[in-house]
């Protein structure tokens, strides 16, 4: 009897203290120094969200980068996978139209490599990332979709280099590239040129 | 590979001995009761908690009040988590209205996070409410760690008391390590993933209009706090469903490694933290070397799986259900990492890894998650297995096996073989349910061999507690939350009871000193040994269901037949 009056009060300090002071403490001092990165580092535009920057957005436009392919069509609520494994006739399947279709909307030849990023799903669905190949092989359609110059050709594919992130401190993770980063990017170097 | 994934791996391996040679020896002063530089803070804290408890911390307990205890605050502990999912609806803290939780599901998660499991069968975004996560799931994920610790302690002082009764005090040593050890460190890593980019926050989700002019519903929640725990408990259960996977979650490289590191950190360090304990760190190296060359081993057959080519996809290391900034080498890493350690958090789809890394993940659980393993129980795990490699040497050398000067007898050998046994045979037999009924096959998402490995998945991950998956198989479904839900009570108490028996016997015996004809219990031959016992034992057991499974499935895929 002694042991379970012991538990139950014990259990009561031990949430409280586990259970809601320390997240609440952790949310005080994420929101003094990181305000923005703990409200999920949004991209605010005309005071509205566009998005997350550490989120995917569906895209089909011609006028934009694309992610990486979503499972789950890139929902949020709940992301997931295909889950398929090695042996997935439905994920030889989806490879190959995947590939089939980059090839033909970036006008690339059928012997041109299609980077392993884009024929294959991602874990969360919402990767927000996209290789560095995989960013230049969709320039000339993006060029192409919003009529660019020659000059401003040459500035997006500037730009698209300027994008890759490197491994973290140099030696964490691989090299990408932020498609959503980079889309917006994109828009405020083309709609708005700086003065040279 | 890259040079860079190899440096990654090499720098892993590397912090992990540092921390255990410094990290294991200051929690054995903090375990013991010493004072350390944390008691300005923390010894107030700790008085007011046995205060309001009701808790004389000087009272010590005999393994059956030690048992007692144990079952008693975990009971109300799941109480207490499943009464907060099916009222969720009706509580605070719940900015997305989600619903009550429906009983099975709600039976299956509190038991799930009672037993260090954090087996998911839901999505956290779209399931379980702000307080739901923080008042019921991520205290349990504090308090079934540090129930571990407690009973890892118990085993511990039944090999250096002698001729005793008394195992120590539960409720202190379960609010020891969480004051001082789990809640310190959480707090810190719960800042720097912050500053990575994992949300923190009580706000409700944001609506956000994506550049394509649609709608994106962002989830959102006190998710820091609860990721730091799950991964330094070795607990696992994601915040979001996609675990680590998830950019909330995991967002960049630097995260994915501390979040990959301190799943190991602590089982690692409690080597040597029992090497402190029993008065020799030779004891302690012995059992962290042989866990070091079980991992090794693991790790190597893991990358080499994923790195070779799948002529089905003419090509290796496919980037199905893994993330870019995390690429091939850590998604590996990070898989054999948490099927070890029987974390079960995930950064890369496991059903989505080549057959034989997927197998080799499948196989770390079956071992019985004693390669560095679970927060204290991977330690009272290996020393199960550390007994039998006594009592076995002994029998080869004809001698009465002593182990820290104390016989080795009958008692402690069956209970040591109900521990390793026990969820050996739970795995096994519902497997074989799970093939069998209409309802378990219903839950399949691959056909072919990879259906059979997705169930052996399921059974091996929820009873050794591990909590990862093959996630493709529906496990919402009636039969496998109920089968589950028993599987990780096994799991859990078939293996802590038999442990803390060992320990009320072992104490009370007297240590015999150490004589010529004594079998040395540490040094290279009984790693050799122990490694040996470890890896026949889950082999014998297992090997049958690991070829009809992943190794079917391997080769298959060589000859280019899929399904």
């Amino acid at each position: 009897m002694k042991i379970i009056l012991q538990s139950i009060r014990l259990l009561f300090v031990l949430t409280v203290l586990t259970g809601i002071l320390y997240p609440l403490v952790v949310t005080f001092f994420a929101h003094v120094a990181w305000s923005e990165k703990a409200e999920g580092s949004l991209i605010i535009a005309n005071k509205r969200a566009v998005g997350s920057e550490l989120l995917a957005q569906k895209t089909e436009d011609n006028r934009y980068f694309w992610p990486r392919p979503s499972a789950a069509d890139y929902a949020t609520i709940a992301s997931g996978a295909s889950n398929l494994g090695p042996s997935s006739t439905a994920l030889k399947k989806a490879v190959e139209e995947r590939t089939q279709k980059w090839r033909e909307a970036n006008e690339l030849s059928a012997e041109t490599p299609v980077p392993s990023d884009i024929q294959f799903a991602s874990g969360s669905g919402l990767d927000p990332h996209i290789s560095p190949l995989a960013a230049a092989q969709q320039i000339q359609r993006v060029a192409a979709a919003r009529n660019l110059s020659l000059e401003n050709r040459a500035k997006l594919t500037t730009l698209v280099k300027d994008s890759v992130e490197g491994p973290q401190w140099q030696i964490f993770g691989e090299s990408r590239v932020n498609v959503l980063k980079l889309n917006l990017a994109m828009d405020r170097l083309l709609f708005s040129p700086q003065p040279q | 590979m890259s040079p860079g994934e190899i440096l990654q791996i090499c720098l892993y391996i590397c912090l992990l001995v540092a921390a255990t040679a410094t990290f294991g020896p200051w929690m054995a002063r903090v375990l013991t009761g010493e004072t350390t530089f944390l008691d300005f803070f923390l010894k107030p804290v700790e008085r007011a908690v046995y205060r309001i408890s009701g808790i004389d911390p000087e009272i010590e307990m005999n393994w059956k009040q030690y048992a007692r205890a144990v079952l008693a605050f975990n009971f109300f502990g799941f109480v207490l988590v499943l009464l907060l999912m099916l009222f969720q609806g009706i509580l605070p803290f719940n900015p997305a209205k989600l619903p009550n939780v429906p009983f099975p599901l709600a039976l299956n998660t509190a038991i799930s996070f009672m037993t260090n499991t954090n087996w998911q069968a839901y999505s956290g975004e779209a399931a379980m409410s702000y307080l739901t996560q923080m008042a019921g799931l991520g205290v349990q994920n504090f308090l079934s760690a540090a129930t571990g610790v407690g009973v890892m302690l118990a085993l511990i002082r039944g090999f250096v008391r002698r001729e005793a009764s008394e195992l120590g005090n539960f409720w202190v040593d379960l609010v020891r390590s969480t004051l001082y050890i789990l809640l310190p460190l959480s707090f810190a890593l719960a800042l720097v993933l912050v500053s990575q980019g994992v949300v923190q926050t009580f706000s409700s989700y944001v609506t956000a209009t994506t550049l394509a002019g649609q709608e994106q519903i962002i989830p959102l929640g006190p998710a820091a706090s609860q990721i730091a725990i799950k991964q330094l408990g070795t607990n696992g259960g994601g915040f979001f469903g996609v675990n680590s996977a998830h950019p909330f979650e995991n967002p960049t490289p630097l995260s994915n490694f501390l979040e990959m590191f301190v799943i190991l950190c602590i089982p690692a360090a409690l080597t040597a933290t029992y090497g402190k304990m029993v008065g020799s760190m030779r004891q302690g190296w012995t059992i962290f070397a042989a866990m070091m060359i079980v991992f090794l081993m693991t790790l190597g057959g893991m990358l080499w799986a994923e790195y070779a080519t799948n002529p089905v996809f003419g090509t290796g290391a496919l980037m199905e259900g893994k993330e870019m900034r995390l690429g091939v080498a850590n998604s590996v890493l990070w898989g054999d990492v948490t099927t070890l350690a029987s974390n079960g958090s995930v950064n890369a789809m496991h059903s989505s890894l080549s057959s034989l890394a997927g197998g080799i993940a499948i196989l770390n659980m079956l071992l019985g998650e004693v390669i560095f393993g679970g927060v204290g129980s991977g330690l009272y795990g290996m020393l199960m297995f550390v007994l039998l490699t006594v009592f076995l040497a002994g029998l080869m050398v004809g001698r009465t096996p002593e182990y820290l000067g104390k016989k080795i007898e009958a008692f402690d050998i069956q209970m040591a073989m109900t521990a390793v046994l026990l969820p050996s045979a739970c795995v096994l037999i519902l497997t074989a349910l799970g093939c069998f009924t209409e309802a378990g096959r219903a839950s399949i998402a691959n056909p072919g061999p990879h259906g059979l490995s997705e169930i052996l998945y399921a059974f091996a991950s929820m009873t050794n507690n591990n909590g990862s998956a093959f996630s493709g198989l529906n496990a919402t479904t009636n039969f496998y939350t109920l089968s589950g839900s028993l599987a990780m009570l096994v799991g859990r108490f078939g293996v802590i009871l038999p442990v803390l028996a060992i320990a009320g016997n072992m104490v009370t015996k007297k240590v015999t000193p150490a004589s010529a004809g004594t079998f040395p219990t540490d040094g290279g031959l009984f790693v050799v040994l122990l490694v040996a016992v470890v890896l026949i034992v889950g082999a014998l057991t297992f090997f049958p269901a690991l070829s009809l499974g992943p190794i079917l499935e391997h080769l298959l895929v060589l000859s280019g037949r899929i399904f």
